[in-house]
């Protein structure tokens, strides 16, 4: 159990009534210590029908996408469109200090618990509202989802290869742990303001502005040089005037079992260092001989030729095949060589130096009668660790803790309340 | 003017690149006092990276930089000088949260480490963030942050399943790692006013990243299921994809993610005919016949502008958007009327755009009201007013090299 000595956010509750877009949110809040009280509809959060699920048994109790989202959450059912839900969901109010909503923009208004509404009932309260696109403006009203959320912000025209469509991750959904992290942070500038003021407030989160923040320079490229970056595969492509023309740098390299990335260039002192380990290391197994004494303090991205570069690649393409991943990653770093591998999950769970941290953490789900592993801190602190307190919720698994103990409704009017689907 | 949240708090920015001073620049928008630390002698790489000002690198032209360094005072200091321990000494007694983002050891080299800083002052916040983190057998490993992409599996989950592994333009984790250590940095200091004790934050960028790809990580360790690279295929949806349309390189995103939503795009795309097609009458056909499905709804977008096809489609209650440009973000309406880019005037670059926050303050908004600062644009203030320096000893300071000027920069970017 955390404390509010040895967590940032502990003694602090949360009430989080959001779908798949809005989970993560609540999750960081818990992951740091809060209290978080998760509020799903009789019968469930939809968002539990999304896959994959634990040994690919689809069922509402086994999504992993559920699992991985909502530690650290306790969870009840209320359904806020009944009289009685909503006055349930008020008494709960007056216990918490952030309410966490994803409903389309103007819904908790309808009901009446708008955030001027539950400001009234729980002064300093911080409502955070997470959607699409925003509580207002033209496409305030838009549906999105993982990809279209992507597209909008900006994220997808930047991946892929050159003459195909752009991508988003296959990593999904990247859109919603985007604005689930920065509704969290949202909700923290707000918590400090609140304990140094007690004045609360409406935070107000849009998915397409948090990817649009993720995008690197896509925007600030075209708000000076007027061109757009579009995905250009395993390449990064610098346009150079004539007679120059486009040049293809190569980062991403294949090797004996896979490919790793490389920044393979020269003129700056750390590429100089590194492209001259790796070609010393390639010559010291009798391999790139033709690059060898090639100054690499003389390489200039603006003059040199695409066949003089394909020359090159192709002698150190012709070494690293030689090598695994990880036998190139260990020599890397020992030797000061800008290389990493391209992991898959599988080598990411065995990543040494992720062990060697101690990074993954155990979490119990006593009612698969096993332990699963799940990714660790994201950033550390000895006194108030970051940790999981507990494994996602079942659908109203703490009715009774909350409902009978804590608001002290008797068995029998719980029986009603799921009687008339308000719980 | 409403009190800024973080007004009267002082951050010692020591941090460069992008993951840490992302972190500070989220407290000077909402108000803190930041000061950026930084060396013409050792640019700062987002200073040397691009987009620069008229496509010409100089040290103070990069929009790279300056995105991430709104509303801060800029000082130069070469830390490698000795002489520079007073003035960084005083700097981490004036500050309540010190920032390191430095490569493994750089710190300490500099007696800047935790530990030294404690000593100077008791109560510091003080954040560590790196690649891999402190500590670890891949502590040292010098990459960029297009490295981190690959050792996070984003290479290899984000492409065509026909093709090899790509590198994502955007160096994904320091987009991801600053969110958490804002977060801690605040909780720390909220800790702080109750016990009065500093903290020590360390973070390593990677493990931040990772947490970003959960379910996947689950996939793998419960059922044994590596990523693949799926193009824009969904597991769960179709149609589900990135279509052609018309002009030049234009594209747009649809995903219809129920039968409900599956009439509705039949009846705007005019084939009220596949909702009962054997093919497509159902997900489990629509996934069997995807390729020509995803084809033939490509025959029918490529008419149609991407801001047509969303409109049509969002205005039936399906979920599209533009697969939106870097010219799109800045001319979108919705960003617009967020305010999401604002236009600040810069010392050389002249008005250009900065981003804000993902999250609107109804009381207390972020406010934005000075672009980044040359390098040493505020060395008159910060090391007068803020640090009590003579005028006497900052010439001396000058002389000796502690206070770098662009006569110490290298002569080409």
């Amino acid at each position: 159990m955390v404390t509010e000595h040895d967590s940032l956010l502990g003694g602090y509750r949360v009430l989080d009534l959001t779908d798949e877009k809005g989970h993560v949110c609540g999750k960081v809040l818990g992951d740091f210590g809060a209290d978080v009280i998760k509020v799903e509809r009789p019968g469930g959060d939809p968002s539990r029908n999304i896959g994959p699920f634990y040994k690919d048994i689809p069922h509402p109790e086994k999504s992993l996408l559920w699992f991985s989202t909502n530690t650290s959450k306790r969870g009840i059912t209320l359904n806020i469109e009944t009289l009685g839900g909503r006055e349930i969901f008020r008494k709960l109010v007056e216990t918490a200090d952030f309410v966490l909503e994803s409903f389309p923009p103007g819904y908790m208004d309808d009901l009446g618990l708008g955030y001027p509404e539950l400001e009234k009932i729980k002064p300093g309260i911080i409502v955070t509202s997470i959607t699409p696109f925003g509580q207002s403006g033209p496409y305030a009203r838009y549906q999105s989802t993982d990809l279209v959320g992507c597209a909008m912000g900006g994220l997808v025209r930047i991946l892929g290869e050159l003459g195909r469509p752009p991508v988003r991750m296959s990593y999904d959904p990247q859109a919603y742990f985007q604005v689930g992290v920065h509704a969290a942070l949202g909700s923290m500038v707000a918590h400090y303001h609140r304990v140094l003021t007690g004045e609360g407030q409406h935070v107000d989160v849009s998915m397409q502005e948090a990817v649009a923040l993720s995008t690197m320079t896509a925007a600030e490229v075209y708000d000076l040089m007027k061109v757009n970056v579009i995905g250009t595969g395993q390449f990064f492509v610098s346009p150079r005037p004539e007679p120059y023309g486009l040049l293809f740098l190569r980062f991403v390299y294949p090797c004996k079992d896979g490919h790793v990335v490389i920044y393979y260039a020269g003129g700056a002192s750390g590429l100089i260092q590194s492209s001259q380990a790796l070609l010393d290391w390639a010559n010291e197994e009798g391999m790139a001989l033709e690059l060898k004494g090639y100054d690499f303090r003389q390489w200039d991205g603006s003059t040199i030729t695409q066949q003089e570069l394909d020359q090159q690649y192709e002698a150190i393409i012709e070494f690293l095949m030689t090598k695994t991943k990880d036998e190139l990653f260990e020599e890397a770093i020992k030797r000061g060589i800008m290389l990493a591998p391209c992991a898959t999950t599988e080598e990411i769970s065995r990543n040494p130096h992720l062990q060697a941290r101690g990074f993954w953490e155990k979490v119990d789900h006593p009612e698969l009668g096993e332990t699963i592993v799940y990714p660790g801190a994201p950033v550390r602190m000895e006194e108030t660790p970051w940790r999981i307190q507990c494994r996602a919720p079942l659908p109203g698994e703490h009715n009774e803790e909350v409902y009978e103990k804590e608001l002290g409704f008797s068995r029998e009017q719980m029986a009603i309340m799921k009687a008339q689907n308000i719980i | 003017m409403t009190r800024q949240v973080f007004e009267g708090l002082k951050v010692a920015d020591f941090s460069w690149g992008a993951a840490g001073p992302q972190v500070s620049r989220e407290l000077a928008e909402h108000g803190a006092t930041v000061i950026r630390v930084e060396s013409h002698r050792r640019l700062d790489s987002l200073r040397t990276g691009g987009p620069f000002k008229d496509g010409q690198p100089g040290t103070n032209r990069s929009a790279m930089y300056t995105a991430y360094n709104t509303n801060k005072y800029g000082i130069s200091l070469d830390l490698n000088n000795p002489k520079s321990k007073e003035v960084a000494r005083r700097l981490v007694a004036w500050a309540d949260v010190v920032a390191d983002s430095m490569a493994v050891g750089t710190m300490a080299k500099w007696g800047l480490d935790y530990e030294s800083c404690r000593k100077i002052n008791p109560g510091v916040i003080y954040f560590s963030t790196t690649q891999q983190g402190q500590y670890g057998p891949h502590s040292d490993f010098h990459g960029f942050g297009h490295h981190a992409n690959a050792l996070l599996g984003l290479c290899t989950a984000t492409g065509w399943p026909d093709s090899d592994p790509t590198l994502p333009f955007t160096p994904y984790c320091d987009y991801v790692a600053p969110w958490y250590l804002t977060i801690a940095v605040i909780g720390a200091l909220l800790r702080r006013r109750q016990t009065g004790k500093g903290m020590y934050i360390e973070q390593s960028q990677f493990e931040a990243g990772l947490n970003f790809v959960a379910p996947h990580l689950l996939d793998y360790t419960v059922n044994g299921h590596v990523v693949i690279r799926m193009g824009n295929r969904d597991r769960y949806m179709s149609p589900h994809g990135v279509y052609p349309c018309r002009g030049v390189d234009r594209w747009v995103a649809v995903a219809v993610t129920n039968e409900e939503q599956w009439q509705r795009f039949c009846l705007v795309i005019g084939r009220p005919d596949w909702i009962s097609d054997a093919r497509f009458a159902t997900i489990v056909s629509r996934k069997e016949n995807e390729d020509e499905l995803d084809r033939l709804i490509g025959e029918w977008t490529k008419d149609y502008a991407p801001e047509q096809v969303m409109t049509m489609m969002q205005d039936a209650g399906v979920p599209a958007g533009v697969v939106q440009t870097g010219e799109d973000l800045l001319n979108d309406p919705q960003l617009k009327h967020r305010q999401h880019y604002r236009v600040l005037d810069h010392p050389e670059i002249g008005p250009h755009s900065y981003n804000a926050p993902a999250y609107h303050l109804s009381k207390t908004p972020c406010d934005p009201r000075t672009a980044a600062p040359c390098l040493g644009q505020h060395n008159a203030y910060v090391y007068k007013e803020i640090l009590g320096f003579s005028d006497d000893e900052i010439a001396d300071m000058l002389v000796e090299g502690v206070i770098t000027t662009d006569a110490d920069a290298p002569t080409k970017i």
